[in-house]
């Protein structure tokens, strides 16, 4: 039978999860685990010890050259410029209409080098965005399919990882960079994450995957470690209130309303900068809430309520494993979004109690 | 547990019932919950409440996804399971057991004849007859 070809790609670390049990989904042009041994489960042991995370999905630029810092301060909205060498920080992506194209972390991984890390389902569009606001002074090297990332997460990370590295991982602050050998590959690792746990980042070359993938799960089984799914890292970084791109940003959402205006270093030039700025000089007109629901799970796309009358949309709904509540994010008018206000959220036709809860729904430590 | 006990009868919909004279007790499969993942919600009709054969009569809810559950037979609910409602993890750890969602007095026994039985039932989920057991 004639059909298209195909264009899904699978990571390195395809035959692991497939040894592993896993359920496989499509996901942003690839094929990647959802869940191993169920989502609960994975979530509680990340929470708890650690999990394994593959990925190798994400896209990693790399920019070398005088002008590097410069150009990525101009086109990230976080303070780039302000980065030492062995530190990352978290950024938008931002347009000239300053509305959000991605979330990005940038690290600094040397002296004239930085790596930017994107979304997989945004890594053309980025780099069409990043290269149109180069300087010649930089160049950009995608190397998003030939790097693998395998992410340890949790409590009991940093002893495990420590374990299959010679860096020193314990003493590496939050959102440091740092480079080093993990299970003999040469890899660069980064204390930062997307669970609102403590954990690592380890990037290395796609043959060399396997065998780090292998050595941290074998690390870490004493501890309790387990391979994490889409499906857990979407509960964990929802109660940590993390935002996920094409869910609860987008490019018709703006910094501000999105509760990011935190990333926007306003007293430098970025790209869209003028609009974010006159955006929270004049206040949002609906901001980014945190809803817990009872007696129903709310979706993206679920209408909010209030009185009846539709106010606004969730952008990501799940039940909350830890929390163990149903929680989610939702745009709504500014006037309704002040923690305590009764709303509701429209689940098969009925429209479901829903408060206005303060984020994040979960922080270290309060468990 | 075997995954497919044979003194019940199947929906396609992966439904299953375990008449008892003019009642019948309702729940989902050990398949259907495997393939639901964590269930988190239930959305069970009221006492009282009338469900007919083959359409939706709730919702049960996984971490992952919101799913119809479909009435394998029609009839008057007379329970439904609180327990399930409060705890429905109940439904993967025990889908025929405490996991169970709502007891029917039967309008037409003769629907039950429009069922599937075990043998059926795991052909229609591609497992050899025999093989059940986790």
């Amino acid at each position: 039978m004639a059909t298209e070809a195909p264009t899904i790609r699978r990571t390195p670390l395809f035959d692991k999860h497939a040894e592993l049990g896993a359920k496989m989904v499509f996901f942003a042009g690839y094929e990647m685990p959802i869940q191993y041994e169920g989502i609960v489960a994975e979530h509680r042991a990340v929470r708890n010890n650690a999990g394994l995370f593959d990925l190798s999905h994400m896209g990693e630029f790399f920019f070398k050259g005088r002008g590097a810092g410069a150009t990525l301060d101009r086109i990230v909205s976080s303070d780039i410029a302000g980065l030492a060498v062995g530190q990352a920080r978290y950024g938008l992506l931002t347009n000239e209409r300053g509305t959000i194209v991605d979330d990005v972390i940038v690290y600094r991984i040397s002296d004239g080098e930085y790596m930017m890390v994107v979304n997989a389902a945004n890594i053309a569009k980025d780099r069409a965005h990043v290269v149109a606001h180069l300087n010649e002074d930089v160049a950009l090297d995608d190397r998003s399919y030939a790097t693998a990332l395998v992410a340890i997460q949790g409590p009991r990370a940093a002893d495990m990882l420590a374990a299959q590295t010679d860096a020193d991982v314990r003493s590496l602050p939050s959102f440091g960079v740092t480079h080093g050998r993990v299970a003999g590959a040469r890899a660069t690792l980064a204390r930062t994450g997307y669970t609102g746990e403590d954990g690592f980042e380890v990037f290395v070359g796609n043959a060399d995957a396997p065998r780090v993938w292998d050595a941290l799960l074998a690390a870490g089984r004493e501890g309790g470690i387990k391979p994490i799914g889409l499906g857990a890292r979407d509960t964990l970084r929802l109660e940590a209130r993390f935002s996920l791109y094409g869910n609860d940003i987008d490019e018709t959402t703006d910094p501000i309303e999105a509760g990011l205006g935190w990333t926007c270093k306003l007293d430098k030039e970025f790209i869209g900068r003028d609009l974010i700025a006159a955006k929270k000089a004049e206040g949002p007109k609906r901001k980014i809430s945190g809803l817990v629901v009872q007696g129903g799970v709310a979706r993206h796309g679920h209408e909010v309520t209030r009185d009846g009358t539709v106010v606004g949309r969730v952008t990501s709904g799940t039940y909350g494993p830890t929390v163990e509540k149903n929680i989610a994010l939702a745009y709504v008018p500014t006037p309704l979004s002040k923690v305590g206000t009764a709303l509701g959220v429209r689940i098969r036709g009925k429209d479901v109690p829903a408060t206005v809860v303060k984020t994040p729904f979960y922080s270290r430590g309060t468990k | 547990m075997s995954t497919v006990p044979d003194d019940l009868k199947y929906s396609k919909e992966h439904e299953w019932v375990r008449a008892d004279g003019d009642v019948a007790t309702i729940g989902i499969t050990h398949f259907a919950q495997e393939q639901l993942g964590d269930v988190v919600f239930v959305e069970l009709p009221e006492k009282g409440a009338t469900v007919r054969q083959f359409s939706s009569l709730g919702v049960v809810e996984s971490v992952k996804a919101a799913s119809d559950i479909y009435a394998p037979i029609s009839g008057e609910v007379v329970e439904r399971n609180m327990k399930v409602i409060e705890k429905p993890e109940l439904v993967n750890s025990v889908p025929y057991g405490d996991g169970w969602l709502i007891k029917v007095r039967l309008a037409d026994k003769g629907e039950l004849a429009q069922l599937l039985s075990s043998a059926d039932y795991r052909s229609h989920i591609g497992e050899t007859a025999g093989a059940g057991g986790d």
